[in-house]
């Protein structure tokens, strides 16, 4: 029962927005557990990087967007300032936002380790790092994914 | 949050370990496929194995909550036809994975063979057990019915 029912024409925009956030947990456990995992094995250090590239991104891009729709469907943008917004819901911007920024991080220190390991040099410390920051980010994904299902306030 | 909260709360992160775990599995599918050496077989697979425990922990978390939600809430009943047809889709897709998981056991043990007799270089013979599709198909065959209980489940039909 993955919503109550819920105004009609948000379904497409949640199923996308539930669609992006999956793809993005699962990408960051397989880069977290490939680079985690890799022993020295390059080519897993490569696919957890570039899980984190052609997988995640894509899935917190398509999150992030269809996330944005249901804001506005719902009319949280026309909320008047005197009313501040749910927990929940600040905690789904913050894990999002914060969190893509992070990813970002993520994305330009685990390219940089890619680079180094392509001209021979080593790259798994910085691995390490986006690995780190990975585990970081799915952890805030399981508390957005409480927060935004509970709904504690 | 009251109690019921709690529970619909864990369902979707059982589904959220459930999808994870899948998404997961198909980046170890994909990079397998072009994979030949029997050393890289089992690094992907230590990774696989990370996917397929998510998968198990989702499987029966999501049914078990989803079906305890379905009595507890006075709007919808166990018997409800879209309730009843994201069970049927999850049978479907318990039977497939699993069927999965037993075809892409067939290239880790053949790698560990091979490394037990010190060949530790590329095989064509682990080349075609990694491209199995049986495996494949099972496996997409899963991810679909999934995806379909996921759809199910935002879209309720006759609810």
């Amino acid at each position: 029962m993955l919503a109550a029912i819920r105004a009609s024409g948000q379904d497409f925009p949640v199923l996308l927005h539930i669609v992006g956030a999956t793809i993005v947990f699962g990408a960051l456990l397989a880069s977290a557990s490939s680079v985690a995992l890799a022993h020295g094995q390059i080519r897993l250090f490569r696919v957890g990087y570039f899980s984190l590239l052609f997988v995640a991104l894509p899935g917190w891009i398509l999150m992030r967007l269809s996330g944005e729709w249901i804001y506005r469907k719902q009319g949280w943008d026309d909320l008047p300032d005197q009313f501040s917004k749910p927990t929940w819901l600040r905690i789904g911007f913050d894990v999002a936002d914060w969190g893509g920024l992070l990813f970002l991080l993520a994305l330009v220190v685990g390219g940089v380790a890619v680079l180094r390991m392509r001209n021979g040099k080593s790259g798994a410390t910085l691995l390490k790092v986006t690995m780190a920051i990975a585990v970081v980010l799915a952890i805030g994904y399981v508390i957005a994914v409480w927060a935004m299902t509970g709904k504690p306030s | 949050m009251s109690f019921q909260d709690w529970i619909f709360s864990i369902h979707l992160l059982f589904a959220a370990t459930l999808v994870g775990g899948l998404v997961m599995s198909w980046i170890v599918a994909v990079a397998l496929y072009s994979t030949h050496a029997a050393d890289e077989t089992l690094g992907f697979n230590r990774v696989a194995t990370i996917a397929n425990v998510a998968i198990m922990l989702g499987l029966p978390g999501t049914i078990a909550l989803g079906i305890w939600l379905a009595v507890l809430r006075p709007e919808f009943h166990p018997w409800d036809g879209w309730i009843i047809g994201a069970i049927v889709l999850w049978v479907i897709a318990t039977a497939a994975v699993l069927r999965s998981f037993a075809e892409s056991r067939k290239p880790v043990v053949r790698s560990r063979e091979l490394v037990a007799a010190g060949r530790r270089d590329a095989s064509e013979e682990l080349t075609t057990l990694n491209q199995n599709l049986t495996g494949l198909l099972f496996r997409a065959a899963g991810s679909v019915a999934i995806v379909l209980i996921v759809i199910d489940m935002i879209y309720k039909p006759g609810a």
